[in-house]
């Protein structure tokens, strides 16, 4: 049964190894919903978060597959109930409408949106959350003409971890360089 | 000449401390003499490849290196890496291939596939225009570095020659460890031509984020032991992982305690003895009967060093579904990949066995036994006999394998191309020693058998090797018939000829009513074509003559090819259909 996975891939910071990542989905022909490459909580290692609609079976056999590259020290996956996870969402509108018709104040309490920028023309608002709540600001704000939509990547934090660095130190420690990968 | 050991000069290099102080310096080398440095100190003794501009001041600096690295000038760089894999495959070391940029890159691509999916160690050399011009469809200019992603087991672009030592110390660490692999250095020409101060060569032993080998967990031993124990019907299947971790004697060991039949895939092949009483024979679509139909009978399956090939399970739901099975395997990702396992037993083989030996009862297994050799028995009347020594009829790739037996004594290193010959000679060949089939397994390169067998008469000079080819897979790579007439080279060229594409044409045959579209095949004259290159040949076609044939091209010193007017429409049984369970095999 296909049900959404967000995968959480630890690496060292090398050029060509996003693509390296990225066949291993587009080879099986899965689509990736998000991906975010940012730094983590351990220095100089590098944290791709990818979001996918899979089977678990199929999530383990990639996960798997990841931690075979070189450059990768550890792939996690989890169900969506594991982890804590935001996007960000920008929403550009006219800025003449928006202030006839709407409520702002009221709006932007209720979707916990702020606003970045207003200038005469146009005002961009910011929310974060998940996607159903930055999907219904669009709904909100679409017949107000609204210009530009934009949706950043997932970010998100796996509830039952410990952090990157203790496992870091494994890996480092010669005698356990061989440590076992066993990604459940 | 080039001075290769320019005198050191004075310099400042830091010390652990941090605090600089004046050494006697690294001796100053262009990133091209440092590539041979590295080479020698990685051991590296004979390499393939093809030169062209961009790699132009590698195989400047190779010149002053004739009397350490042997350089075989191939024809296409198909045929240097083709090559590079029968010397890795037949020495157990690591191939190396030299190739331009452009053109000569893209054609390592097959090769690359081929040996990613066979887990052949490969360390590949690049040459690449100018960093200053990546990106701007210079002349000879591809990607390679991304064309080359999905079939290198790692690669990377060197464009400082700072970084080349690290680079290509790395590159031969990943290529040989763990599951082996092809790996790719990609050198831009400025760091080739760039003088640098070069540090002694470091050899690669670690990598932060690589792990070549998972531990060992004991309670896996431990628990495949207690199933291996209580098995009444156990099974054990083995492949390519026992010659790659050098573990032929750790698995006959646990073969003989165990006294647990074992049959092998086709990379498998030749790591026990053919005939080893507890070796069964061959599993997967053109494997033997019992070990197919029997692989739904046993109650415990034991994997060593093998990755359920589709074209050994077949139809993988109704594939061992009755049995525990227990996985051996060096790489977690092939662990549960097609067939779940009841016990993964990570870790080398080359560890694991022995500890699993020791962890196990000695046994025998007669009755269970007996039942394979039934199959067998079954399958030699029905199948195998009529192939061996047909009573009439054209002559059968059967038959001249029969007769290379016994020229070879099982020692010969038999290296096959692709199609119904590379079946019936994985069936057919007797095999004493261990890496002595050389054959394209995941991927199924035509083409591949004469580079390969090149490559394996470099890797393993003092022993006989016979290329084997179709009459359409020997076409795809003859221009290789240069390197052998080069370098004087004494291989034996066995093309076995049907006139047909001939795998493709039994499919057509089987399962497409015998609508033959395009697999009739036109080929030249062969023994006039060798004698063009000027190596002797001959063809045979009658049954009479082929004993002498076959005499001839082994007696005869150097290079010989021997062509074999083959049955044109022979089929190879037994056959698992495309789709069909392990026991549905067919006979015929
Ligand atoms: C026309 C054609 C027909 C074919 N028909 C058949 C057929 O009938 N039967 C058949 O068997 N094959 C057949 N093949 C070949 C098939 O496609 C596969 O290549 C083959 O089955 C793979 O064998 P393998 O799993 O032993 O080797 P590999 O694919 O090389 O896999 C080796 C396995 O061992 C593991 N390993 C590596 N090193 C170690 C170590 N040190 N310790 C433990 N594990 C290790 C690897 O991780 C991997 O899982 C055919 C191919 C062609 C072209
Ligand atoms: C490069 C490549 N192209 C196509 C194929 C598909 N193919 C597999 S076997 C085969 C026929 C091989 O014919 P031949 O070399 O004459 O050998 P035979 O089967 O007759 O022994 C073909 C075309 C392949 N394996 N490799």
């Amino acid at each position: 049964m296909k049900k959404e996975y967000t995968i959480t891939v630890y690496t060292e910071n090398q050029v060509g190894l996003l693509t390296r990542l990225a066949i291993l989905f587009s080879r099986r022909k899965i689509n990736i919903d998000s991906l975010n490459t940012s730094p983590s909580e351990v220095p100089g290692i590098h944290r791709f978060t990818i979001v996918i609609n899979e089977s678990e079976d199929t999530v383990r056999k990639l996960a798997r597959q990841m931690e075979k590259q070189v450059e990768v020290l550890r792939a996690f996956y989890n169900a969506g109930d594991e982890i804590v996870w935001q996007e960000l969402a920008l929403y550009k509108v006219p800025t003449d409408e928006i202030a006839e018709k709407v409520q702002v104040e009221r709006l932007l309490r209720e979707f916990g949106a702020r606003a970045v920028v207003i200038r005469k023309d146009y005002t961009v608002f910011e929310t974060t959350g998940h996607r159903e709540e930055t999907d219904r600001l669009i709904r909100v704000l679409e017949p107000y003409g609204l210009i530009e939509f934009v949706r950043s990547a997932r970010v998100a934090i796996i509830k039952a971890s410990k952090g990157f660095h203790e496992q870091l130190t494994d890996f480092q420690q010669v005698n356990s360089r061989q440590s076992t990968v066993d990604s459940q | 000449m080039h001075d290769k050991s320019p005198m050191p000069a004075s310099a400042v290099s830091p010390t652990s401390d941090g605090n600089a102080v004046v050494t006697t310096a690294w001796p100053e080398t262009t990133g091209a003499q440092a590539l041979m440095q590295a080479l020698i100190a990685e051991g590296v003794t004979t390499f393939f490849g093809y030169p062209g501009g961009a790699i132009m001041p590698i195989y400047d600096a190779l010149f002053d290196f004739g009397d350490e690295l042997q350089h075989v000038l191939v024809r296409h760089e198909q045929g240097a890496i083709h090559a590079a894999q029968g010397f890795a495959r037949a020495s157990g070391k690591t191939g190396v291939v030299f190739a331009t940029s452009g053109p000569g890159a893209t054609n390592l691509v097959t090769g690359l596939a081929d040996a990613l999916i066979d887990s052949t160690p490969l360390v590949c050399i690049t040459g690449q225009v100018f960093a200053h011009l990546l990106g701007t469809d210079a002349f000879q200019e591809t990607d390679v570095i991304n064309i080359t992603m999905p079939v290198t087991k790692w690669n990377c672009q060197v464009t400082d020659a700072s970084e080349l030592p690290e680079a290509i110390a790395k590159a031969f660490y990943i290529a040989a460890s763990g599951r082996p692999g092809p790996v790719l250095v990609d050198i831009t020409k400025n760091a080739q031509l760039q003088l640098f101060r070069c540090p002694p060569y470091q050899p690669c032993t670690y990598i932060r984020s690589y792990r070549p080998k998972p531990i060992v967990r004991e309670s896996y031993i431990a628990e495949a032991a207690a199933l291996i124990n209580q098995a009444e019907k156990p099974f054990i299947l083995f492949g390519q992982g026992v010659l790659l971790g050098n573990a032929e004697a750790e698995f006959r060991a646990f073969v003989e305690k165990s006294g647990i039949p074992a049959a092998w895939t086709l990379l498998g092949l030749s790591a026990l003895p053919t005939d080893h009483p507890l070796n069964v024979g061959m599993l997967g679509m053109h494997g033997n009967y019992g070990p197919n139909v029997l692989t739904n009978s046993c109650d415990v399956l034991i994997a060593v060093g093998m990755r359920f090939d589709d074209r050994v399970t077949g139809r993988l739901d109704k594939y061992a579904r009755q049995a525990k099975v227990i996985h051996l395997d060096i790489d977690p990702a092939e662990i549960d990949k097609n067939v779940k396992a009841t016990v993964p037993v990570w870790g080398d083989c080359k560890e694991t066995l022995p500890l699993l030996t020791k962890a196990i009862k000695q046994k025998t297994h007669p009755e269970w036994l007996e039942l394979f050799r039934h199959h067998t028995r079954e399958e030699l009347e029905t199948v195998i006999e009529p192939e061996m020594n047909p009573m009439d009829g054209p002559i059968t790739m059967a038959e001249v394998i029969q007769i290379l037996n016994e020229l070879t004594q099982g020692d010969a290193v038999i290296v096959t191309d692709v199609g119904q010959h590379q079946m019936v000679a994985s069936r057919y060949t007797a095999f004493k020693q261990t890496r002595s089939n050389i054959t394209s397994g995941g991927l199924g390169t035509m083409g591949f058998a004469l580079p390969a067998a090149i490559g394996a008469k470099f890797g393993a000079p003092h022993r006989t090797v016979v290329c084997i080819a179709g009459d359409g897979g020997f076409q795809m790579t003859l221009q290789e018939l240069g390197v052998i007439q080069q370098s004087g080279l004494e291989v034996k060229i066995l093309v076995l000829n049907n006139r047909f594409l001939g795998m493709v044409r039994q499919w057509q045959e089987l399962f497409n009513d015998r609508r033959y579209s395009s697999v009739d095949i036109i080929s030249p004259d062969f023994p006039l074509l060798a004698s063009a290159y000027g190596i002797p040949g001959s063809c045979v076609e009658q049954r009479e003559h082929l004993h002498d044939a076959l005499v001839t091209m082994m007696e005869t010193p150097g290079a010989y090819l021997l062509e074999v007017k083959t049955g044109k429409e022979n089929n190879v049984f037994p056959m698992v259909p495309q789709g069909c369970s392990v026991s549905e095999i067919r006979l015929k």
